[in-house]
C-alpha cells in the first residue's frame, strides 16, 4: 500500500516530466544548426564558387549522413551572390534576419567579403571568409576570418624562392581584377624587403585575349631577370602562351591563384617551367608519406572527385577547411552560441586543414604561415613539388 | 617598321578579325529588321563551348566545329521564330530587352548545361609561332585572319550575286517594296538570324584556341562586337568589317604605346569622337528622315 | 467616386503614400526594409531615366556610369576629404550634372542606336576609369562609405532609412509627373512623337533633349549618392554596363512613358532576384526567360498594358 501511494505521489510529476521532456527534447533536436553561405556561383568569379558550393554541399551532407554534431543535423543555406557586393551585402542580411543562420562560411570575392563586414560585425555572427586579400584579417576584425592564404605571402613564397636563382629586377605583369590589383599592391610593398625591385609593371584587362603587347615591352627591357604574373580566370593562361610565344626565356612566376588543372590544360606546353605557390592539395599524391598534410589533402580530394568527377582545386579547399573549422569549433564550445563559437575558432590551434595547419589567435585570423604554400613548378603537365 | 609595332598590329588584326566577324552578325540582322541582337554574343560562346563538349564526347574537330554551327545557328532561328517574330512592331528598346532577355537566358542554359570553367579548343595547324620581320604570330592567326577574308568574299558575292541575297538587300532597303514583289520577308528574317548566328559561332570557334571560350565570354564579345559595327556604320558590311579591325588595332596600339589599363578606354573614347563627328559611323547610311 | 480625389496624378500620389506608410506592417524584418530601401532607390533612377527613354524618346545605355559617378563622387569626398555627407552629394549631384551637359552636347545629336551606343561607351569608360584609379576609388574591391549624417546624427539602420527613401520617392515621382505636365514636358512628347515636326513648331530640340538627359543624369546620380551612404560599401561593379541594362530593363518593363510604370518596374525586377533566388543554378534561366516572355506579350511594359485593359475608356 506504501508503494502505491508512493508511485501515485510521484505520478503526476513524473507523467509531466515525462511528456515535457518528450515534447522538448526531440523539437530541440530536429532544429538543425544553420551554416549561412553566399557565393559566387555564376558571375566573373564563377570558378570560385562552383568548387565552394560543392565543397560544401559534400560535407554537410557527409556530417548529416553520420548524425550531424551535437546532435543535431547541420542545414546550409547558400546563395548565389555572383560576384557583386551589393548581392551579397542583400543576401547576407537575408541570412542573419531571415534565416538566422548560426554561422557564415562564404564571400568567395574580396569586393563581396568586404561589403559585408559591417553587418557582420555589428549582427556578431561567426564569419568565416574565402577570399583572398590581406586587407580582410588585416586590421583584425573581431568576428571576421579567413581560410585562404593571403596575396601577400604569395608575393613572399615567391620572392624566397628567386633569391636562390639570383633574380634581384622582375617584371610585373598583372590583371585588371580585385585579385590581380590587391595582390600586385602587395607584391609592390614586400618587393624590397626580399631584395626585389620591380622594373616594369604592365597591365591587361580581364577580357583581353592578347597580351603581346605588354611582353613585347617586357621582352626589350634587358634588365629584366622574371617576370611574375599577379592574376587569376583566363588572363595568366594567356600571359603564359603569349610568353612562350614570342620567345621570352626568362623564368615566369604565376600566383596562387591559377592553382587549377586547368590553368595547365589552357596553356599547354607553354605551362612547363612555370613556377607557383599552391596548396599541397595539388600535389597530394606526390606528398612524402609522412607529410602532416597527406592525409587531410588525400581524403578531400578523394571525396571531392568521386562525387563530383572533376579535378579538384585549391579554391573548393578553402571552403572545406573554412566549414570544418566553424564545426570543430561549435563542438569544442559545446554550442551554437555565437560568441563561444568565435572564441572557439579564435583559439584553435594544430589544426590540420586543407590549406594548412591553422594558427588562430586574437592578433591572426588567418592563422597560416608561409610553411602553408609549397612552392610548384608544372613539369611535363603536371605539378611537382620544388625542393 | 620596327618589330615592336609589328608585333602589335598582328595582334591587334587577329583579335579586330574576331570583332568583325561579331559585328557582321549585328549588320546583317539589323539590315533585315532593324533590330540589334544583343544575344549576338551568346552565339560566339555557344559555337565555342558546344564545340568543347563535341571535341570531349571523341568527335574529331572539323566535324564537332560543324555540328556546333548548325546548333548554333538552330538557336538562333529559334530567337527569331519565337521572340521576335511574336514582338513584331514593338518599339525599338522593347526589342532590344528581348534580345538582352534572350542572352541571359542562353548565358543561364550555357552555365547549366556546360560548367563554369574556361575551356581551350586545339589549334587547328599547330602552335609553333610564325617569325615575321622580328614579330611572332600564330598559325592560329592566320586561320582567323584568313576564314574572315572567305567569310566577306561569300557574304558579299551572296548579297550582290545571289537572287536570296539580293532579295535580303531588298528588304533592308524598304520592307514594303520588297513585299510588294513577292519577298518573303520572314524568310529573309529567318535567314538573317540563322546566318548571323552561324558567323557569330564560326568566329567562336576560331577564336577559341587563342583566348579560350567559357559560359560568360558572350558578354564583353558581344559589346566589342557592338561597338565596332556602330564604329563602322550600321548596316553596312563593309563598315562592320573596317569597324572590327579598326577597333582590335585601335585596342592593340594604345595598349602598347599609351597604357594597358586604358586601352578600352581609349579605343571607345575614339569611337565616340569619330560618333560625334560621323553620326552615322565611317561608313554608315546617311539617314534622311521623312515626315 | 474616384473622380473626387482629383486628376490620375493625385489619386496615384496618394496611393503611392499609402502603400509607403502601411508596408511596414508586411515587412518583418531587417532584411525585407533592405530590399524595400533598394527598390525605392532604383526607383528613383528609373523615374529620370524613364523621362529620358519613355517620353523624350531617348535611349541610355550608360546610365549606371551616372549612379556609379554620384556614388563614388560623394563616397570619396566623405571618406577622404573629410566633407560632410550632405554636401558632398550635392556636390557629386552638381558634378555629374555639368558632366552630363558637357558630354550630352555632342551625343544628343546622334539617333536611335548610335545614341545607344554612345551612351554605352560612356558607361563603360566610367567603369573603367572608377575600376582603375584605386587610389581614390579602392579599385575594383571598392571602398568604405561613411554613412550620412542630418545634423550631426548619423542616419542609420533599415527603419530610418525607409522611410527617408520613401519620403524622396514620393518627392521624384511628383516632381516627375509635374514635368511630365508643364509645357517642358510637353514639347518633350512632341519631340517624341516627331522630332522634325517639333522643331518646326519652334522647340528647340537639342536643348529639350539635353535638359531631359542632365535631370535623368541628376536623378541617377543622387540616388548612387544615397546608395553609397546606406550600403556603407560601394564598388564598381555599381557602374558597369550590365547595370545599366537592369535599369533599362526596368523603366521598359514597367512600361515606358510612365512614372509609376518605373516605380512597379523597379519594385519587380529588385524584388524577383530575392524571390528566385530559392531556384539557385536555375535563376538565370528563368529572370531571362520572365524578361522575354514579358515583353513579347505586353510590348508596352507592364503598367500601360495593365492600364488599357482595366481602365475605362479615355474620351479623347
Amino acid at each position: 500500500m506504501g508503494i502505491r501511494r508512493m508511485f501515485a505521489a510521484f505520478a503526476r510529476p513524473l507523467s509531466i516530466g515525462a511528456f515535457a521532456i518528450a515534447t522538448i527534447l526531440p523539437a530541440h533536436a530536429q532544429q538543425p544548426i544553420k551554416i549561412g553561405s553566399f557565393l559566387s556561383v555564376t558571375g566573373p568569379a564563377a570558378f570560385l564558387g562552383d568548387p565552394e558550393q560543392k565543397t560544401l554541399e559534400l560535407y554537410v551532407d557527409k556530417i548529416n549522413a553520420h548524425g550531424g554534431i551535437l546532435g543535431r543535423k547541420l542545414k546550409l543555406i547558400a546563395y548565389d551572390s555572383a560576384g557583386n557586393a551589393d548581392k551579397a551585402r542583400t543576401f547576407v542580411k537575408r541570412l542573419i534576419e531571415e534565416d538566422k543562420v548560426d554561422a557564415i562560411v562564404g564571400g568567395s570575392t574580396t569586393g563581396e567579403t568586404m561589403a559585408v563586414i559591417p553587418l557582420i560585425e555589428q549582427a556578431q555572427v561567426p564569419f568565416i571568409s574565402l577570399a583572398g586579400a590581406v586587407v580582410i584579417v588585416e586590421p583584425v576584425k573581431k568576428w571576421v576570418f579567413k581560410t585562404p592564404h593571403t596575396d601577400r605571402m604569395a608575393c613572399e613564397k615567391i620572392f624566397i624562392d628567386m633569391k636562390p636563382r639570383n633574380i634581384t629586377k622582375i617584371g610585373l605583369i598583372s590583371g585588371s581584377g580585385g585579385f590581380d590589383k590587391s595582390m600586385r599592391a602587395q607584391c609592390m610593398q614586400v618587393a624590397g624587403k626580399y631584395g626585389i625591385e620591380i622594373v616594369a609593371d604592365e597591365t591587361y584587362g580581364a577580357n583581353d585575349s592578347d597580351m603581346t603587347a605588354q611582353l613585347t615591352k617586357m621582352r626589350q627591357n634587358a634588365q629584366i631577370q622574371a617576370v611574375l604574373n599577379a592574376g587569376f580566370g583566363a588572363g595568366p593562361a594567356i600571359v603564359t602562351k603569349n610568353f612562350r610565344q614570342i620567345g621570352m626565356s626568362v623564368p615566369l612566376y604565376q600566383s596562387h591563384g591559377v592553382a587549377s588543372k586547368e590553368f595547365i590544360k589552357l596553356a599547354g606546353d607553354a605551362a612547363n617551367g612555370v613556377r607557383l605557390p599552391a596548396a599541397a592539395l595539388l600535389v597530394a599524391d606526390a606528398l612524402p608519406f609522412n607529410d602532416p598534410q597527406k592525409h587531410v589533402v588525400l581524403a578531400y580530394k578523394h571525396d571531392f572527385e568521386a562525387r563530383y568527377h572533376q579535378d579538384v582545386s585549391t579554391f573548393g579547399g578553402h571552403a572545406y577547411d573554412g566549414l570544418y573549422l566553424v564545426i570543430d569549433a561549435m563542438k569544442k564550445a559545446r554550442s551554437i552560441d555565437k560568441a563561444k563559437v568565435r572564441d572557439a575558432i579564435e583559439s584553435t590551434r594544430g589544426w590540420m586543414g586543407v590549406d594548412g595547419e591553422f594558427n588562430m589567435s586574437p592578433t591572426d585570423h588567418m592563422g597560416l604561415d608561409l610553411s602553408a604554400f609549397r612552392m610548384l613548378e608544372i613539369k611535363n603537365s603536371d605539378w611537382t613539388l620544388v625542393k | 617598321m620596327s618589330a615592336q609595332l609589328l608585333q602589335y598590329l598582328f595582334s591587334g588584326l587577329t583579335v579586330g578579325a574576331i570583332y568583325a566577324l561579331v559585328a557582321l552578325g549585328f549588320s546583317i540582322i539589323y539590315n533585315a529588321c532593324r533590330v540589334i541582337n544583343f544575344a549576338q554574343g551568346e552565339f560566339v560562346m555557344i559555337g565555342g563551348m558546344a564545340t568543347v563538349s563535341l571535341i570531349a564526347s571523341g568527335l574529331p574537330l572539323p566535324l564537332a566545329a560543324l555540328l556546333a554551327v548548325g546548333a548554333t545557328t538552330l538557336v538562333g532561328l529559334a530567337l527569331e521564330r519565337f521572340a521576335v517574330e511574336r514582338a513584331r512592331g514593338a518599339s525599338v528598346v522593347t526589342l532590344i530587352i528581348i534580345t538582352i532577355g534572350a542572352s541571359i537566358l542562353l548565358r543561364g542554359l550555357a552555365g547549366l548545361v556546360w560548367d563554369k570553367n574556361l575551356h581551350g579548343l586545339p589549334t587547328f595547324s599547330g602552335d609553333r609561332p610564325i617569325a615575321i620581320g622580328g614579330a611572332t604570330i600564330l598559325p592560329q592567326s592566320l586561320w582567323v585572319l584568313g576564314v574572315t577574308l572567305v567569310v566577306v568574299v561569300a557574304l558579299w558575292w551572296f548579297f550582290n550575286r545571289t537572287l536570296h541575297g539580293k532579295a535580303m538587300l531588298a528588304t533592308s532597303h524598304n520592307r514594303l517594296a520588297a513585299q510588294l514583289v513577292g519577298i518573303s520577308v520572314r524568310r529573309v528574317l529567318l535567314v538573317s538570324f540563322g546566318l548571323s548566328a552561324a558567323l557569330g559561332a564560326l568566329a567562336g570557334i576560331l577564336i577559341a584556341p587563342i583566348t579560350f571560350t567559357a559560359w560568360d565570354v558572350g558578354v564583353m564579345l558581344g559589346l566589342k562586337g557592338f561597338a565596332a559595327a556602330i564604329l563602322g556604320g550600321l548596316g553596312s558590311g563593309p563598315g562592320a568589317v573596317l569597324g572590327g579591325l579598326a577597333l582590335g588595332l585601335l585596342e592593340a596600339l594604345a595598349a602598347g604605346y599609351v597604357s594597358s589599363a586604358y586601352k578600352d578606354v581609349i579605343a571607345f573614347g575614339i569611337m565616340l569622337a569619330v560618333l560625334v563627328l560621323m553620326p552615322s559611323g565611317l561608313f554608315g547610311e546617311r539617314t534622311a528622315e521623312r515626315v | 467616386m474616384w473622380a473626387g480625389l482629383g486628376s490620375a496624378r493625385s489619386g496615384g500620389l496618394l496611393a503611392l503614400g499609402a502603400v509607403i506608410t502601411l508596408l511596414p506592417l508586411a515587412l518583418a524584418n531587417d532584411y525585407f526594409y533592405d530590399v524595400a530601401i533598394l527598390v525605392g532607390l532604383n526607383a528613383i533612377v528609373c523615374i529620370g531615366l524613364n523621362l529620358l527613354i519613355g517620353y523624350a524618346g531617348q535611349i541610355s545605355l550608360g546610365h549606371a556610369g551616372f549612379f556609379g559617378l554620384g556614388a563614388y563622387g560623394s563616397a570619396i569626398l566623405t571618406a577622404r576629404y573629410g566633407w560632410p555627407p550632405l554636401a558632398a552629394l550635392a556636390a557629386a549631384t552638381v558634378a555629374v550634372a555639368l558632366l552630363a551637359y558637357l558630354v550630352g552636347r555632342p551625343i544628343l545629336r546622334l539617333r536611335g542606336h548610335y545614341l545607344a551606343m554612345a551612351t554605352l561607351g560612356l558607361g563603360v569608360i566610367i567603369s573603367i576609369v572608377i575600376s582603375n584609379e584605386d587610389r581614390y576609388t579602392g579599385g575594383p574591391d571598392g571602398m568604405r562609405v561613411p554613412p550620412l549624417s542630418l545634423f550631426g546624427h548619423a542616419l542609420s539602420g533599415e527603419r530610418a532609412w525607409y522611410w527617408v527613401v520613401g519620403a524622396l520617392l514620393v518627392l521624384a515621382v511628383w516632381l516627375a509627373l509635374n514635368l511630365v505636365e508643364s509645357p517642358g514636358g510637353r514639347a518633350l512628347r512632341a519631340l517624341h512623337g516627331s522630332e522634325t515636326a517639333a522643331e518646326v513648331v519652334g522647340i528647340d530640340s537639342v536643348r529639350q533633349k539635353l535638359m531631359v538627359f542632365v535631370l535623368s543624369a541628376v536623378f541617377a546620380a543622387f540616388a548612387g549618392g544615397l546608395t553609397a551612404h546606406y550600403s556603407g560599401f560601394i564598388t564598381p561593379g555599381r557602374a558597369t554596363f550590365l547595370h545599366s541594362i537592369e535599369l533599362v530593363t526596368m523603366v521598359v518593363f514597367g512600361g515606358m512613358a510612365s512614372t509609376f510604370g518605373a516605380v512597379i518596374g523597379a519594385a519587380v525586377l529588385t524584388t524577383l532576384p530575392q524571390l528566385l533566388a530559392v531556384l539557385k543554378d536555375y535563376e538565370m534561366v528563368v529572370f531571362g526567360a520572365v524578361m522575354m516572355l514579358t515583353m513579347v506579350f505586353m510590348p508596352k511594359g507592364l503598367v500601360p498594358t495593365l492600364a488599357a485593359r482595366f481602365a475605362p475608356r479615355e474620351r479623347t
